[in-house]
């Protein structure tokens, strides 16, 4: 029993606490609503259930708040991540190519660049958007957010220059294994986050990066003082944050089997931003934490099913939506949790 | 060097955002005939009517060191309450529009109160406002509503003629009695002062007995205030109410402020390199539409105005540190002075 107190202790004053309350509460409330929420069933050798659904759809999300999470980290933010989804599902298309071969009666599966090389291409670009980025922030010091809006804007018109205004249509079936194909009955996608964030997760934690991306998101001077290289750390931490929001923009593209310039990728920047917030990790930068913005992706996206699941009409969803947003910044914010205590006698928490 | 540019240029990212209209407003009417008109420079004020009034709420939320991401979508929100309170209720616009101003007030006084007494992120709380203005937009109706009302109607065909071909509308003078109204808040008001000392350094602010907390619940409040006034101009303007009207304008406002000189850090930037910022942003539409140029070079071109403008900035005040982003430039700056 006290062994359990401890536990309990320890995980209540970790930042993920507030995380996993509120995506417990949320799985809890569909469980109330539908009886059969958690079941799974195996069809045709794949897991199929409302779990693997939310998990499915959360993917590009979560594969952009990896590297958004580094980027954030050191005080920095990058709104362009939903702009370099759309660049690389539109190069990555582009490079395969939208011609439907019919030898007789039977598709052939053609592509303008073997795959590989596509998806290459695709990193490549969307890794060197990342750079622009860097090289704007760590050396030009343009302030974060402005050095993305640049992108941010201007991104969505280079996709649209990629794909000449058009949508590009794909009929090449093995790169729809990417977003839609099962491995081992999960989700191949899945397997995707998996092995990114635990790369991610071995740099950070398991070498000397993850402290230094912390201490030069709480002070840079500091920092260059101790002999770390902030501007190459921020560098980095932003062509990451483009690396990983073109593999996103993979799994999109063929998960849709097209590329739309316009709409790929729309509004993400802000579901992965709140993802990384819900997640524990502070806007102002400093300590990070990869498996909370998992499971703030998660969180939004076991919120959208919830609601729809309240027979809410989808387009009002936002509404909730952004009442949970505030409740849930309310219960992260130190003022709120202090005033709450007081009014209910309780002691105080310092987190 | 440094220095010299810094001090005794205090107006001169101003002056470059002007030039950069002339030169703009230039190089098009050498390129077109006929392009050089009053009538041109008054059609991209009755085109941009609305983007200059959310831009001066933009611009002192900004000033003050937030940043309002809500008011693309609290411009729907206002132009779908004032269609519905006019059609399906049959109301007067005598009240109607007052209600459409408070509602935008107290929106953005909810957030603002959120912000400063919760101490809340401005970016998260602004972009939760924009999710929830624009399902309340669904709230109301998710189809267009057209308003025939006799009133807006008149109002929307209404010229003031200066002479036969040249003519501006009502929401150009709503817009130019909007930038008199910023420029003496701004300039002549303790409440202005209040604002710049705020995004300087808050703390300081603070330590001086300014009244923080009111001044930016006020800001947010006035923000707010003008999405819902560029709101009613939007209906003038379209005459309708629709739930889409106006997305991703927030972002498009954040470039006209940015074009028009002020830093996202906050305390320092002016109404006026706003209200330039917004003529650049026209004319670069007006020049791409007459190139005959897919829309999508607009994005292109304002992204790369963006890049320059940081560019001039970072030049020119790279000796002054403003507000609280460190960067490694400024870092370089501080290990020298130590050494």
């Amino acid at each position: 029993m006290g062994e359990i107190s401890v536990i309990w202790k320890k995980f209540y004053s970790s930042r993920i606490f507030w995380p996993v309350a509120a995506l417990v509460f949320f799985l809890l409330v569909n469980l109330i609503i539908k009886a059969d929420f958690f079941t799974i069933e195996i069809k045709d050798g794949h897991l199929y259930g409302n779990i693997i659904d939310i998990i499915k759809n959360s993917i590009p999300i979560m594969l952009i708040s990896i590297g958004l999470t580094l980027v954030i980290a050191t005080k920095g933010i990058d709104i362009s991540v939903g702009s370099l989804v759309a660049i690389s599902s539109a190069v990555v298309a582009v490079m395969i190519g939208g011609n439907l071969v019919m030898v007789n009666g039977h598709q052939e599966f053609v592509t303008l660049f073997p795959m590989p090389v596509a998806i290459l291409g695709a990193l490549l670009v969307t890794s060197i958007a990342g750079m622009w980025n860097g090289m704007l922030v760590s050396r030009v010091g343009i302030q974060p957010i402005i050095a993305t809006l640049i992108l941010f804007i201007a991104g969505r018109g280079i996709a649209q220059l990629i794909t000449t205004g058009q949508i590009v249509y794909l009929y090449y079936e093995p790169f729809f294994f990417l977003g839609s194909g099962y491995l081992f009955g999960l989700p191949f996608s899945l397997y995707i986050v998996i092995f990114v964030l635990v790369i991610t997760m071995f740099i950070v934690r398991k070498t000397a990066i993850g402290m230094f991306i912390e201490s030069v998101g709480i002070n840079p001077t500091a920092s260059r003082f101790s002999g770390i290289n902030a501007k190459n750390i921020i560098f980095w931490c932003y062509v990451f944050c483009g690396f990983c929001s073109g593999i996103a923009g993979l799994v999109v593209c063929s998960n849709i089997k097209s590329a739309d310039g316009n709409n790929a990728g729309l509004l993400m920047e802000l579901d992965a931003i709140l993802s990384v917030v819900l997640g524990g990790t502070s806007l102002s930068g400093g300590k990070f934490y990869l498996m909370g913005s998992m499971i703030g992706a998660l969180i939004i996206q076991t919120l959208s099913v919830t609601i729809w699941s309240f027979n809410v009409p989808p387009q009002i969803s936002l509404v909730v939506k952004a009442f949970v947003i505030y409740i849930i910044c309310l219960l992260q914010s130190g003022k709120f949790r202090k005033g709450l205590f007081r009014i209910f006698g309780g002691k105080e928490i310092v987190s | 060097m440094k220095n010299m540019f810094s001090t005794n240029n205090k107006y001169l990212s101003l002056l470059v955002t002007i030039a950069l209209f002339i030169l703009m407003f230039g190089a098009g009417s050498v390129m077109y005939p006929g392009f050089f008109s009053f009538q041109n420079i008054f059609n991209i004020l009755i085109n941009n009517s609305y983007l200059i009034i959310i831009a001066i709420g933009m611009t002192l939320v900004i000033i003050s060191g937030g940043i309002d991401l809500s008011v693309g979508s609290l411009l729907a929100f206002s132009t779908m309450l004032a269609a519905s309170l006019l059609e399906n209720y049959h109301m007067s616009p005598v009240v109607v529009i007052p209600l459409v101003l408070a509602t935008g007030s107290i929106f953005g006084c909810f957030m603002g109160c959120l912000i400063q007494y919760f101490d809340l992120p401005p970016f998260i709380i602004t972009l939760a406002g924009l999710y929830l203005a624009r399902g309340m937009c669904y709230v109301v109706s998710i189809d267009t509503i057209p308003i025939t009302n006799s009133f807006f109607t008149s109002v929307a065909q209404y010229e003031i003629h200066f002479s036969p071909d040249t003519f501006i509308s009502i929401n150009v003078v709503i817009a130019l009695v909007m930038i008199l109204i910023a420029l003496y808040l701004a300039h002549y008001t303790k409440f202005g002062r209040t604002v710049y000392a705020i995004g300087g350094n808050e703390q300081s602010a603070l330590l001086m007995g300014l009244p923080v907390a009111q001044t930016k619940v006020l800001v947010y409040t006035f923000s707010g205030f003008c999405s819902a006034l560029a709101g009613i101009v939007f209906t003038f303007y379209m005459l309708s109410g629709y739930a889409l009207h106006g997305t991703g304008l927030e972002l498009d406002t954040i470039a006209a402020v940015v074009i028009g000189g002020t830093l996202l850090t906050g305390g320092v930037g002016y109404i006026a390199g706003t209200i330039f910022g917004v003529l650049v942003f026209g004319t670069i539409q007006v020049l791409v539409t007459n190139q005959s140029l897919n829309s999508w070079w607009t994005r292109i071109a304002v992204g790369i105005l963006i890049f320059l403008f940081c560019l001039i900035q970072r030049l020119f005040e790279s000796g002054k540190a403003a507000g609280g982003v460190k960067t490694p430039e400024v870092s370089d700056a501080s290990v020298k002075k130590i050494e």
